[in-house]
Formats: C-alpha cells, structure tokens, sequence
C-alpha cells in the first residue's frame, strides 16, 4: 500500500466519521446530562429524511440541514417528555424511538414520493460542495505534508469540517464552562446539582435540544453529503455504532473522536482488504464490520480497559428522593 | 392470587395501548389521504377473513409467541433482552446444522433434535451477554444490541462463503431434505379431505404452546420460578434471603435465549426449508411488543402474538390495495405499543387500576383476589 493509497483511505475515513461522530456527540449530551439514550439511530433516521425532504423542495442544503435539525429536536424534545417529565424507562423509549422512526419514515416516503421510500434526488446545488482548503493546490508539492494535506484534509463539505470543531467546543463546553460542570454533575450525582439550586430537569432539556440538533445534523450529512437523496433505513445501524463509539470513548469528547476515527478507518480499509491473505488466513469483510461492536463488548467485559458512563445516568430524577 | 383490580386493571391498560396506537395509525393513513376505517377492514379481511390469511397471521404468531415468551422470562428477572433478532438467527443455525447432520430422517425424529439445537444455540449466543449482566453491571440492552449486529454479520459470512450453493447467487443455504420438513396444516386437512391453499403452518405452533404452558409452570410453579420473581421484584432483599442473584439472572437470560432460538425451528424447518439471510428480521422488537401488551404472562402473550401476527399479515395486503400505504404503517405501531406499553407503564397501568378498583368498590368487589 503506498503513500497516495493511505491518504486516500484517510479522506475516505474522515467523510465516514462525520455522522456517527456527531451522533456519538450527540448522545454525549444526553448521557453526560443523566440520560441514557439508544434513541439516537432513530432521530438521525427522521433527520436524514427531513433533510432529503427539505433540501430537495428547496433546492438549499441549508434549509435542508436547519430542517433536519428543527424534526430532529421535536423528537428530542418528545423522548426528554417521556422520560425526563414523565419518568419512563429510558432504553424502552429510546427503543420506540428507533421503531417509530424506521417505520414511519418509509411510510412517508412511498406516500409522499412514490419511490419505495426515497425522496426525490437532490441537484448539485441541493448539495454541501467540497471545499479545498487555502494553499491545498499550492502546497501540494511539498513531500508528506503537502500531500495529506490537499489530499486527505482538505476536501471535505462545510457541514464535515463543522462536525470536527464540535469536538472541541464541545470539550470546551463540558470542561471549561460553568454551564458543563453543571451538567456533568447532574448525570452523576443529581442531587447535588438540585441542592445548589440548579434545575436538572431544566439541565436535561437543555441537554436534549443539543442532542436532538446534532442528530439531525447527522442525518442531514447522510442525506445530503453521502447520498444524495434520503433512502429507507439509510442510517443502517451508524447511531448504533455512534452508541458504541461513545461507550469506547469512555463517554470523553477526545476519546469518542478517537472511536469514531478508528472506526470509520475499519470501515474504509475494509473494502481495500476484501479477499486480501493475512498470516494465510482469509479476512473476512463482515469481521471488520463487526469490529466496532467487538471491542466495544470487549471493553463492556472488562477484556480491555474499563467503561464508566456517568453514574446516575438511566434513572428518573424525583426531587426529594434519594 | 393477585388483587383482581390488578389484572382487569392490567387488561384495560393493554387494550387503552392498542386503541392509541391503532388511532394513531389511523390518523397517519388519513394524513396520506386515504380511508382509515376502509385501511382496518382490509388488515381484518386479511388477516382472519379466509383460511389462507388466517394460517399465514398463525404462522407469524407462532414467531411471536417464541419472541414474546423470551422477553417475558428475562423480563421476570427485571432484565430486557432486545437481542431476541440474533438469538433467533443463531437458533436458525442449529436448526440447519441438525438438518445437514440428519439428513433423510423423518421429520418427527428430527423434531427434539431441532428444538434442542436452537434452544442451545440461542442460549449460547446469549451467555456472554448474560454474564457481562450478572459479574460486571452492563446493560443486557447495550450488550444484546452489539449481539445482534455480529449475529447479523456472522450469518451473512457463514451464508455467503459458507452455505450457499455453487453458483447460486440467492442468499441461501441449499435445501433441506423433504422428509425434513415439519408437517404442516394445510396437508393436515388435506388428509381428512378439506382442501386449502399452501400456508406456512406447521406443528411447530404446538411446540410454542407447550412452551406457554411450560413457562407458566416455570415461572409460576415451582421454587426457581419462585427466586426469579424474587431477584426481579427486588435484588437486594433476594440476595439477603440467600437467593443466588447473579445465577437466576444468567440461567433466565439463557432461558430467554432459547426461546428466542426456536423461532428457528418454525422458519426453517417449517416454512423455508433453507436459512436464508434475515429471517427473523424485526421479529425481536415485535417479541418486545408482545410482552409487553401481554403483560409478560403467556396468557396475555399468546392473543397479542395473534394481534401481532394479524398485523404482519394484514398489512400485506393492505400495501397491495392501497398503492401509497406501505405495510411498515405495522412498525410505526408496534413503536408506538412499546412506547406506551413500556416505556411509559407506570403511567398508564395505575391509572387503569385505579379505575377498575373504582368499580369494583361500587360493585362492593373491592380487594377480590383471583
């Protein structure tokens, strides 16, 4: 494998990354803030779909992505009612969440388009456009560094670029402002948060609309930026693998980039690989695939290092109780 | 003995959940512009309106029954398994194993053979998970998820590369032996002389009968069912009164498993007669339905399995009458069931019992056990 191959790899992990990172951030949100969500394939679906369907009546993919992100809160806002007012169980919501949403957007879709559950194709101006980078083509030139950077970091859609500075902010958020520490601290020990006169429903909710848009944003990058149209079931298991990505992060903003990326260069290498003799041993595709979900039960096993989500993540909050 | 404003309470709650969802439903078809009481007519006519519609909606009951039941046991442990998918896919395997192993051999003989293969399979897929639940606080929930995407995944590497047919381009494993497949209904009534079309129907409904029966006797009857209840309604004050906890949570996930696994037995060796490649798709969520309407009791199980299986079957033909009305309507409800039914139960049920306990002490019933 040369240089120019590895770079290429590199440019094509990067797009897969995108949505299930911001997914994963997603649920970072949620799970910081107390609440369990496996929820999230579900509203990436209904953003995906919301995407296709406002960036083709359109023709803007901003309108797409602010549509997205706007069904994607509402459901957000509708899972955080069921489980942070009403006090339900959590992973059953979250569960009914992905149903719905697999459901209901094919339902839409064949009786709204009459594609079997695809919105119609967006045209080229629908679409996020690849940005070059400033200097990429003038330091093209420049041995390894010029390369990976015109080659493999430059390139990507706007909404691509977006998606890695969340990582920071969203960092910055949690462990550098006064707004994180507070929602850090009322998914491990709410009480605490609710003596200091901080209100964890209020802190939850907050934490639901973040979630919600960044799931939307997820599926809008699906839509929009990889396929071009919204097709049913076109998440096909990526906030599952968000989910995962945020358990092998260790619930952390760096580490679950970290997942991601090791991730999403699986999933890149693995087309590559395919029927390529390792120790004289034929790889399988579908054990790469199933990479991510292997070591995130390793992990969850204690085979590989250790997981510790936010402690009271999973249970209602009732004030006055302990 | 339970309160018997409990149960009728139970029962008015499962029936408030169907009627929402079903509504809801019913307001999406209206919203795509079509008949909504014209759409329920034609999911009934399908479903139970002819001999052949009502075998195929029994079929996929029988599906259910399997999914259903194997949510409940975990659920009597306090445990969720959604991962009844893959343990479905892994009892599919042993089923096709057996059968490659026996082949010739009449279908009656084979049948236990069957049964013990899936169940085994199934539980084994389920064992680590179970573990992971018991010795190291992980969600079953988490878990069975990754579970079923490696089943999935794992089935496609073993169909592809594995059992599929020189040359053959479909999905699929070769064929089992006609003398392997389960007798099923339609020949039943041929042989007393009544004539009907071919439908999937097989004696492996009785099988999902007696494990109603089974499980009742299980969980209900005898001293492990007894522990089980105890570890699920409280763990701690279990653990105190030497219950072994972590080992009734293993051995019920397990349990679990191998009902899920059956569903194998049903589809392979009674309606395909090959494996194919996701069988059982989406029968797990739908196990999850199922319980939940059913009040994890196999008494409530086996009519939401036929709620259900008319559903599946229903909506068939409700996609081939109204062109932009797809069947996946069903999933939107099956969603919505788990939403209220589970996810939001404790806001529903009590208030149903209170209702009913309204009434019976009107009825001067008050405090009546049954």
């Amino acid at each position: 494998m040369d240089y120019l191959a590895l770079l290429l790899i590199t440019a094509s992990a990067l797009r897969l990354a995108v949505p299930v990172l911001l997914a994963a951030i997603a649920g970072l949100y949620a799970e910081t803030s107390g609440l369990i969500d496996i929820g999230l394939e579900g509203k990436m679906l209904v953003g995906a779909f919301a995407a296709g369907a406002f960036a083709s009546l359109s023709g803007d993919p901003w309108i797409g992505l602010a549509g997205a992100m706007a069904v994607a809160i509402v459901i957000a806002m509708a899972q955080g009612f069921a489980s942070i007012t009403l006090r339900g169980n959590q992973l059953v919501i979250g569960l009914a969440i992905n149903i719905i949403a697999s459901g209901l957007t094919v339902f839409l879709g064949i009786a709204w388009y009459q594609r079997g559950g695809q919105t119609t194709p967006l045209a080229d101006a629908a679409r996020f456009p690849a940005l070059k980078l400033p200097f990429a083509e003038s330091i093209a030139h420049v041995p390894v560094v010029g390369p990976l950077y015109n080659v493999a970091l430059s390139g990507h859609t706007i909404l691509g670029y977006l998606a890695f500075a969340t990582v920071l902010a969203t960092w910055f958020i949690l462990y550098r402002s006064s707004y994180g520490l507070r929602l850090r601290a009322c998914g491990d020990k709410p009480e605490a948060v609710d003596t200091a006169g901080v209100s964890v429903v209020g802190l939850r909710y907050s934490a639901m609309v973040i979630n919600g848009a960044l799931c939307g944003a997820a599926g809008a990058y699906l839509a929009i930026v990889q396929g071009g149209a919204f097709y049913r079931d076109m998440t096909a298991g990526q906030g599952f693998m968000a989910l995962a990505a945020l358990i092998f992060g260790n619930w952390r903003p760096g580490r679950v980039l970290a997942a991601c990326l090791l991730f999403a260069f699986a999933d890149a290498i693995q087309g590559r690989l395919q029927g390529s003799v390792l120790a004289g041993f034929e790889v399988p595709t579908q054990l790469i695939q199933g990479l991510p979900y292997l070591l995130t039960i390793l992990l969850l096993a204690g085979v590989v290092g250790r997981a510790e989500g936010p402690a009271g993540a999973g249970r209602p909050y009732v004030k006055g109780e302990r | 003995m339970r309160r018997m404003s409990t149960v009728v309470g139970g029962v008015l709650a499962a029936f408030i959940n169907i009627f929402i969802a079903v509504a809801l439903g019913g307001i999406l078809i209206l919203a795509v512009g079509e008949d909504p009481i014209a759409a329920l007519d034609v999911v009934l006519q399908g479903a139970f309106g002819s001999l052949d519609g009502l075998s195929y909606t029994l079929h996929y009951a029988t599906n259910f029954i399997f999914a259903g039941l194997a949510v409940a046991i975990a659920a009597q442990a306090n445990q969720f398994n959604i991962g009844g998918e893959g343990q479905a896919y892994l009892g599919g395997l042993g089923v096709t194993l057996l059968c490659f192993a026996m082949p010739g051999f009449p279908w009656y003989v084979a049948l236990p053979f069957a049964i013990v293969a899936a169940m085994a399979f199934g539980a084994i897929w389920v064992a680590v998970p179970a573990y992971m639940v018991a010795r190291r606080g992980s969600h079953l929930v988490i878990t069975t998820i990754m579970f079923n995407f490696l089943a999935s995944l794992l089935m496609i590497y073993l169909i592809v590369n594995q059992f599929r047919e020189a040359g053959s381009m479909i999905p699929a494993s070769a064929a089992i032996s006609p003398s392997l497949e389960l007798l099923r209904f339609d020949q039943i009534l041929a042989a007393v002389g009544v004539q009907v079309p071919e439908s999937p129907l097989n004696v492996t409904i009785l099988v999902a009968l007696v494990c109603c029966v089974l499980v009742t006797y299980l969980v209900w009857h005898t001293r492990w069912g007894y522990e089980l209840r105890a570890v699920g309604a409280n763990s701690e004050a279990a653990a105190f009164a030497g219950i072994p906890v972590n080992r009734v949570i293993i051995q019920a996930i397990c349990i679990s498993g191998g009902l899920a696994g059956l569903i194998g037995v049903n589809e392979i060796m009674g309606a395909q007669h090959r494996l194919m490649l996701d069988f059982a798709f989406g029968y797990g969520f739908t196990g999850i339905a199922v319980a939940l309407i059913g009040a994890n009791h196999p008494a409530g199980i086996i009519p939401a399995s036929i709620l259900f299986g008319a559903l599946y079957q229903g909506g068939a033909s409700l996609s081939f009458l109204f062109p932009s009305v797809s069947r996946d309507v069903v999933i939107v409800l099956q969603g919505l069931v788990i939403l209220f039914a589970g996810g939001l139960v404790h806001v529903l049920r009590p208030l149903a019992t209170s209702a009913v306990e309204a009434v019976l002490v009107r009825m001067g019933m008050a405090g009546e056990r049954i």
